[in-house]
C-alpha cells in the first residue's frame, strides 16, 4: 500500500478513535481541556511511534525467527511497559521541559490500547518498517485530532444545560458518537 | 465484608462500564451482536477471576516495588490462553473478536482489581470479586450487543424477529450507534442507581419526570 494513502487512511478514514475503538479511555479521560489534551497527544505520538518500531524488529527478530509468535501479547505488553519508564526517566534526565509537558501524561499511556493495538496491527497486515512508521504516526495524529476535537466541544459543556443522568461520560459518549458520525464524511477518500 | 457484598459491589455498585467507564474499547468495538458481546463478557470474565486467583495467592511473594509488571505479567498469561482457547475451540468468534482478544491485557479494570483487590485479599473474595466484576463487565457487553443487533440488524443471536419487510436502522451497527447507545445506556443506569441510593421506597417513580424537567 502506497504511504499516502496509508497516513491518510489511519488520520480520517478509519481514525483510530472513531472508527476502531481504540484508545477510548484517554479520549473520554483527559480531553476537558485543549492544553491537557495537546499534551496527551503529544506523548502519544511520541510513544506509540517508538513502540511499533520496537515490536516491529523485536517480531521479525526473534518472535519470527524462533516461531514463539504465540509470546506476542506478553512481550509486546512488557516492551511497552517498560519503554515507557525508560521513556519518562531520559526525559526527566536529558530535558526537563519536555518532561514537564509531557511527564504526566506518561504513565497512563502504557494502559492506554492504542499503543498495543497499532502495535498488534502493524504485525497482522503484514507492513514493512516504513509503513509501519508511518502507520504508527497516522495513527496517533489521528487520536491527537480526535482528542483535540472533543476538549474543544467538552470546554462548552460547563455552560451547557445537560440532563443530570447525562452528565460526565454519558454525553461524553454521544458527543463521540456524533463526531463518528461527521467522520463518516472521508469514507470515500480512499 | 461479606461475599455477597463484594460480588454486589461488582455488578451494580462499581460496574465497570456504566459507573466507572473504564474497559470500553473492546466493549464498544466488539458488540455489534449479542453473541459477540456474550463471548466477550465471558472472555473478561476467564482472565479477571484466572489473575485475581493467582494474584490473591502470590501476594505475599511480589514484592511491592515490581508489583505492576508481574500482574501485567499474569494478567498477559491468561489472555493468551483465552486466545488460544477460542482461536482453537471457537474460530468464527475468534476472527469476529479480533485484535480486541490480545487487548483485554490493557483493560484497566482486570489491572485495576489485581492491584486494588486481588492483592490485598485472600483467595475467595479475590474470585468472588473477579466473578462480579467480570459479570458487571458482562452485563454490559451483552445488553449493548442485544440492543444493537435488534436496531441494527432486526435479529437476536442470529434469529431475526420482525420479519422480512423490516428495515433495520444500520447506524447502529456501525461505530457511531454503538458510542450513542453506550451513552443514553449510561445514562439511564446512572439515574436509576442515583434513584435507588436516594429513595429507597420510591424506586418506581416515573423515570421520564426528570428528564423532561432537565430538557426545559
Amino acid at each position: 500500500m502506497n504511504i499516502f494513502t496509508i497516513l491518510i487512511s489511519t488520520i480520517f478514514v478509519n481514525n483510530y478513535v472513531f472508527a476502531q475503538f481504540l484508545g477510548i479511555c484517554p479520549f473520554l479521560g483527559v480531553s476537558s481541556k485543549t492544553e491537557t489534551a495537546t499534551g496527551m497527544g503529544l506523548a502519544v505520538t511520541f510513544v506509540v511511534t517508538l513502540s511499533s518500531v520496537i515490536t516491529w524488529a523485536i517480531q521479525k527478530a526473534i518472535l519470527d525467527r524462533f516461531g514463539l509468535q504465540y509470546l506476542q501479547t506478553i512481550v509486546f505488553i512488557l516492551v511497552i511497559a517498560s519503554l515507557v519508564q525508560f521513556v519518562e526517566m531520559f526525559l526527566k534526565k536529558s530535558s526537563p521541559n519536555l518532561y514537564k509537558a509531557l511527564g504526566v501524561y506518561l504513565p497512563l499511556i502504557t494502559t492506554n490500547c492504542i499503543v498495543l493495538g497499532v502495535a498488534i496491527l502493524n504485525i497482522e497486515k503484514g507492513y514493512t518498517l516504513i509503513q509501519t512508521i508511518v502507520n504508527a504516526l497516522g495513527a496517533s495524529i489521528g487520536f491527537a485530532i480526535a482528542l483535540l476535537l472533543m476538549a474543544g466541544v467538552r470546554e462548552k459543556f460547563e455552560f451547557s444545560n445537560i440532563p443530570k443522568p447525562l452528565q460526565g461520560f454519558p454525553i461524553g459518549l454521544i458527543t463521540a458518537g456524533l463526531m463518528s458520525i461527521a467522520f463518516l464524511g472521508f469514507t470515500g477518500l480512499v | 465484608m461479606k461475599l455477597s457484598r463484594v460480588f454486589y459491589n461488582g455488578l451494580i455498585k462499581e460496574n465497570t462500564i456504566f459507573v466507572q467507564a473504564i474497559g470500553l474499547c473492546a466493549l464498544l468495538a466488539v458488540t455489534t451482536s449479542a453473541i459477540n458481546g456474550l463471548a466477550m463478557g465471558i472472555a473478561v470474565i476467564a482472565v479477571t477471576v484466572g489473575s485475581n486467583i493467582v494474584v490473591s495467592l502470590m501476594r505475599k511473594f511480589i514484592p511491592d516495588e515490581i508489583r505492576i509488571p508481574a500482574f501485567i505479567v499474569v494478567i498477559a498469561t491468561f489472555v493468551t490462553m483465552v486466545d488460544m482457547f477460542m482461536k482453537a475451540y471457537t474460530p468464527s468468534l475468534y476472527k469476529a473478536l479480533g485484535i480486541f482478544i490480545p487487548l483485554i491485557v490493557v483493560n484497566c479494570m482486570i489491572l485495576g482489581r489485581a492491584e486494588a483487590f486481588a492483592s490485598k485479599n485472600s483467595l475467595l473474595p479475590s474470585i468472588v470479586d473477579g466473578l462480579g466484576m467480570g459479570l458487571g463487565y458482562t452485563l454490559a457487553s451483552l445488553s449493548l450487543g442485544m440492543l444493537r443487533e435488534i436496531i441494527g440488524a432486526g435479529s437476536l443471536f442470529g434469529i431475526p424477529l420482525f420479519g422480512m419487510n423490516f428495515q433495520p436502522a444500520l447506524i447502529f451497527i456501525m461505530p457511531a450507534g454503538s458510542f450513542i447507545l453506550l451513552g443514553i445506556m449510561m445514562g439511564i443506569f446512572n439515574h436509576v442507581r442515583r434513584k435507588k441510593e436516594t429513595s429507597k421506597t420510591g424506586e418506581k417513580e416515573e423515570v421520564l419526570d426528570e428528564y423532561i424537567y432537565n430538557f426545559d
